[in-house]
């Protein structure tokens, strides 16, 4: 395939931000035009991408490998693979839909060029095979992010956009010193003393000691872990997800969450398997620490976004828990669930900005009997709600479901306490449906007007995939499946290790 | 002649005095700038009337152009024949020092482009600006090619007292003459020191020549080298003084404020540029097998200059004093290349020189031109809602900011990219983490600008009462060289490296 469809995904976003840029701020149309072409074009790709891949070829597909900067050995590659692929789609999608569905109350023009800046940094970080390329999107993917919630967000945005730059930029700091170390033993390790920044040449490096390759994980878990985020790295989330326009909460929540377990899968597992398995009881007793004490801290929230921030903390503390039981059940839970947070949370985000939108407050205890104006938007609420739950039927059962299969295979106790959180997510959820919805509307709330049907338009997708995610989840697993297998059996080789077995059938003495 | 004379009043047991052999061609970049700066101070005082307007901006970029052009010969002389000596061995020419010379001369065409409409507007214009500028020029490439402690004194001091000056350009303002009324009591402070180092390095090594120190330590084992490293100390502060490095950097952010705004940026760009030519050529190409003794010294002085800096610029409401902090922390990472002690990390230091030189340039621009008449507006609220007002400088400016801040896919990411890893390569992690952890401290204040540039004016500010900023048509045209240089050469960055690598190859 000579068309190189990744470089296209990658770049149609970056144009149109520039095209954005270069439009007079006085012609709000075409800049919208401009912006929605730009987002649905690379969805488009998205789609087509998926239809072209091959499902059972757990290598990386539509591979580009052009050489940058040959002093470096840093290379142009990009490819995807069943891990990547429906993030990719994920974010494609979820993009147009952020820019399509709430308002913008000021400059359109830069706003929708940072958002178009953004989606070229999240989906150049998740195509990306070379590891410098990777770590240029991902740190790409902040100063957007800075600028949407310092300029479109609430009232303390300010602090809250700060606070976000500050720890990512910390994280990061890691990231980069241990990534030039690896590479650089890499070179002296390797046959050849090649410098590359080749993710799978770099996976290949043999010899080098495991204590210093201990350390080099940990540089890279560090800014995964804040991004992620991992407690007691969360802290700036709450506040950036409550503080950022309700766009910005979507693609922080949606797809930016998302860079850190992705990090931790794609480079984490890949390059550092016998570190990974050695510090997975760490990360995985953080993650359930996130899991428990999101939940109980969400319950508790009286600001209906903060209390869906809290939520990712512990959704995405499940994530973790998936990635680090080392088994491909585990992992493609994981992996699954990293797009279906992406639709429910994204969703959630979604309708909490428009009852913003409508009540000016976000305060549970201001709100209450919504249903009876709103039907539509409270019928919406409760399916994505459910989902974020993990009601059996929509998706995100499924990926929880596996996750805690996965993790009981070599963490018991892990999966036994982690399964609270299921219990929990349906206290905190259901009670704030149940304070926000139910009940006889008063005030302001007995007036309010339920969904338009370009919101209609908006949530459709979301929900359709919720549902279809649900309840046929095969199509999607077995293009994860193949490159999950993969690389646990690259874990187990490199770490000598042997996959858990599974008495499937046969009788108990 | 003159040594036949000598010859004869000179007691017979004395060798008679040689006059050095002097090869034009090899010092040709310095005499085109040198005799150019003269003959335009020349044809000034003799033109019975006054030239047509940016005449002299005008001379001073051919001039500065026509140097270059020379550079790019010996350049290619270098490549087919390698480096060599020449004026008895004073001035060594080889890829380092015309890199440096590159560096040097884009920023006097930068700053010549900026200073033209701003000398006019604040009533300076004449030849003098230009003339000193382009003689402080000839000092920092002298330094740079210097194969001799004294030549690179004489090079240190053309540059200094020619800065001396220009920092009190502007003498109507009190802040200017206070500027460089503190630059010259200090930096003459520090030439002394430097002038120490060289005397006690030729004390224990009996040259002043480079090679031959070199030599020297390569074949001799000292066993007390205490004078040697007391010498090696006070070069280490005489040339840390011009490169603002902490704890040397006192200075800065008095003279950076003071001085005309071209002025800082050029000080920024080429006084910083000569003063690592020095520290380079010295310590790492000279004082190669001792680097196990400065290599220490100057791990501190780098972590200081990046904490320093980045965490005082924190605090500054002045924009100019807070350019003054950041260039104080960019310092720190071009130390960060020496400290590597490998030519990946002179590279990387070279690499940063060069990018720096257009970020502070084109930074400055725009400061000079948001300062309005009488240069004194250079209070952070002065750039509250640019972007509504001059949406195309406030973009220039976010681009530059960013590209300090090394924000990817600009120049600024891969200059600490490149430093960064020829710290790591040399295993210095504590080091490159500091740095990384400097450059999320500096984000901080580099954002704050851009925020406000890109908040909404609320109606009630002065700025709205003043008039609309012009753009006049040359420092447009430095800012088109520099926006796009930050970001053409961010996104291919490899011809650069490349530049930068093979100028390092015989050092």
């Amino acid at each position: 395939m000579s068309f190189p469809l990744l470089t296209a995904i990658v770049l149609l976003p970056v144009i149109g931000a520039a095209v954005v840029a270069l439009i007079p701020s006085n012609r709000d149309e075409t800049i919208r035009a401009v912006g929605l072409v730009a987002s649905i074009g690379t969805a488009v790709l998205a789609v087509f991408l998926t239809i072209n891949f091959k499902t059972g070829d757990g290598g990386f597909q539509f591979v580009t490998d052009h050489v940058w900067i040959r002093q470096f050995g840093v290379s142009w590659k990009l490819g995807v693979d069943g891990i990547s692929l429906f993030l990719v789609l994920l974010t494609a999608g979820l993009f147009p839909l952020a820019l399509m569905g709430p308002k913008v109350h000021h400059d359109r023009k830069s706003y929708l060029a940072w958002m178009l800046v953004l989606e070229a940094g999240c989906l150049g970080s998740f195509l990306a095979l070379d590891v410098l390329v990777f770590f240029l999107f991902f740190e790409l993917t902040i100063i957007p992010m800075y600028f949407i919630i310092g300029g479109w967000g609430y009232d303390n945005r300010v602090y809250a956009s700060i606070k976000f730059v500050l720890y990512t930029l910390f994280g990061s700091a890691f990231l980069l010193v241990a990534m030039l170390a690896l590479v650089f033993l890499h070179q002296s390790h390797s046959a050849d003393h090649e410098l590359t920044f080749d993710l799978v040449k770099l996976a290949a490096t043999k010899g080098i000691a495991e204590s210093t390759l201990r350390w080099i994980f940990l540089g890279f878990a560090a800014a995964f872990a804040v991004k992620v985020p991992l407690f007691p790295l969360h802290t700036w989330l709450p506040d950036a997800h409550t503080e950022a326009p309700t766009a910005g909460s979507v693609i922080l929540a949606g797809v930016l969450l998302k860079l850190g377990t992705y990090g931790l899968v794609r480079f984490g597992l890949y390059l550092f398997p016998k570190a990974a398995i050695d510090l997975a009881p760490l990360l995985l007793t953080l993650a359930v620490i996130g899991i428990t004490y999101g939940a109980i801290v969400a319950a508790v929230q009286k600001d209906l976004k903060r209390l869906v921030a809290y939520s990712s903390v512990a959704h995405l503390g499940f994530i973790i828990l998936g990635v680090f039981a080392f088994t491909t059940q585990g992992l493609s839970g994981g992996v699954l669930q990293m797009v279906n947070h992406g639709l429910s949370t994204g969703a959630l985000f979604l309708l909490v900005g428009m009852i913003y939108e409508r009540r000016h407050t976000r305060q549970i205890s201001e709100l209450g009997g919504l249903q009876k104006p709103a039907p539509v938007l409270a019928g919406v609420f409760m399916v994505v709600m459910l989902s974020s739950i993990g009601l059996p039927g929509l998706n995100g059962f499924v990926g929880e479901f596996l996750i805690l299969l996965g993790t009981f295979l070599t963490h018991r106790w892990w999966a036994v306490v982690a399964t609270t959180g299921v219990i929990l997510a349906a206290v905190y959820l259901l009670w704030a449906y149940q304070r926000v919805f139910h009940g006889e509307p008063t005030g302001d709330n007995a007036t309010m007007t339920d969904m338009t049907w370009a919101e209609r338009a908006v949530m459709a997708p979301l929900v359709v995939a919720i549902v279809f995610l649900g309840v046929y989840p095969k199509p999607v697993l077995d293009r994860i499946n193949p490159s999950v297998s993969q690389l646990m059996t690259h874990v187990h080789e490199r770490t000598e290790t042997r996959p858990p077995t599974v008495a499937v059938g046969t009788d108990a003495p | 002649m003159i040594g036949h004379l000598l010859a004869q009043v000179a007691p017979s047991d004395l060798p008679p005095l040689v006059l050095p052999k002097v090869a034009y061609s090899a010092i040709l970049p310095e005499i085109i700038v040198v005799v150019g700066a003269l003959l335009v101070l020349a044809g000034s005082s003799l033109a019975r009337r006054k030239g047509p307007a940016g005449i002299w901006a005008l001379l001073t970029v051919l001039i500065s152009m026509l140097a270059g052009a020379s550079s790019y010969r010996l350049w290619t002389r270098i490549t087919d024949h390698g480096p060599f000596h020449a004026v008895a061995d004073a001035v060594v020419v080889d890829g380092f020092s015309i890199f440096i010379f590159f560096v040097i001369l884009t920023a006097v065409i930068l700053a010549a482009l900026v200073a033209d409409p701003y000398l006019r507007r604040e009533n300076l214009d004449g030849p003098e600006f230009y003339v000193l500028m382009m003689l402080c020029a000839s000092g920092g490439m002298l330094m740079a090619a210097a194969n001799d402690l004294i030549v690179l004194f004489l090079g240190l001091e053309i540059l200094s007292i020619s800065l001396y000056v220009l920092a009190g350009f502007h003498s109507r303002r009190a802040e200017s003459r206070e500027a460089a009324m503190k630059y010259f009591v200090l930096g003459a402070f520090s030439s002394a020191l430097f002038l120490y180092g060289v005397a006690l390095v030729y004390g224990a090594t009996g040259s002043t020549q480079l090679p031959e120190i070199a030599a020297f330590v390569a074949n001799n084992v000292v066993v007390n080298n205490g004078v040697l490293l007391a010498g090696l100390v006070l070069l280490l502060v005489g040339l840390g003084f011009k490169v603002a490095a902490v704890p040397f950097h006192t200075w800065t952010p008095d003279v950076y404020q003071g001085a005309p705004s071209p002025v800082t940026g050029f000080m920024a760009a080429a006084a910083k540029a000569a003063g690592f030519a020095g520290l380079l050529r010295v310590f790492f190409s000279t004082f190669t097998l001792l680097r196990l003794d400065w290599q220490p010294l100057v791990w501190v002085l780098a972590v200081l200059t990046l904490v320093v800096g980045s965490v005082l610029a924190l605090v500054q409401t002045d924009i100019k004093r807070m350019l003054a902090y950041s260039s104080i922390s960019h310092a720190g990472y071009v130390l960060i290349g020496l400290q590597a002690g490998s030519s990946n990390g002179v590279a990387g230091s070279l690499f940063y020189l060069f990018t720096y030189t257009f970020m502070v340039l084109g930074s400055f621009a725009i400061i000079t031109l948001i300062g309005r008449k009488g240069d004194g507006n250079h209070d952070l609220d002065a750039y509250r809602g640019l972007s509504t007002r001059r949406p195309a400088l406030a973009l220039a400016f976010t681009v530059f900011l960013l590209a300090q801040t090394g924000v990817p896919f600009t120049t600024g990411l891969w200059a600490k990219f490149y430093v960064i890893s020829a710290a790591v390569e040399a295993h210095s992690y504590a080091l490159a983490l500091i740095a990384m952890l400097a450059a999320v401290v500096s984000a901080f204040f580099y954002l704050r600008v851009v925020v406000l540039m890109y908040t909404r004016d609320e109606g009630e500010s002065d700025a709205q009462a003043l008039p609309r900023i012009r753009v006049p048509v040359t420092v447009g045209a430095a800012l088109v060289v520099t926006v796009g240089f930050t970001i053409l050469v961010g996104i291919l960055p490899s011809s650069l490296m490349t530049f930068a690598r093979h100028a390092t190859l015989f050092l």
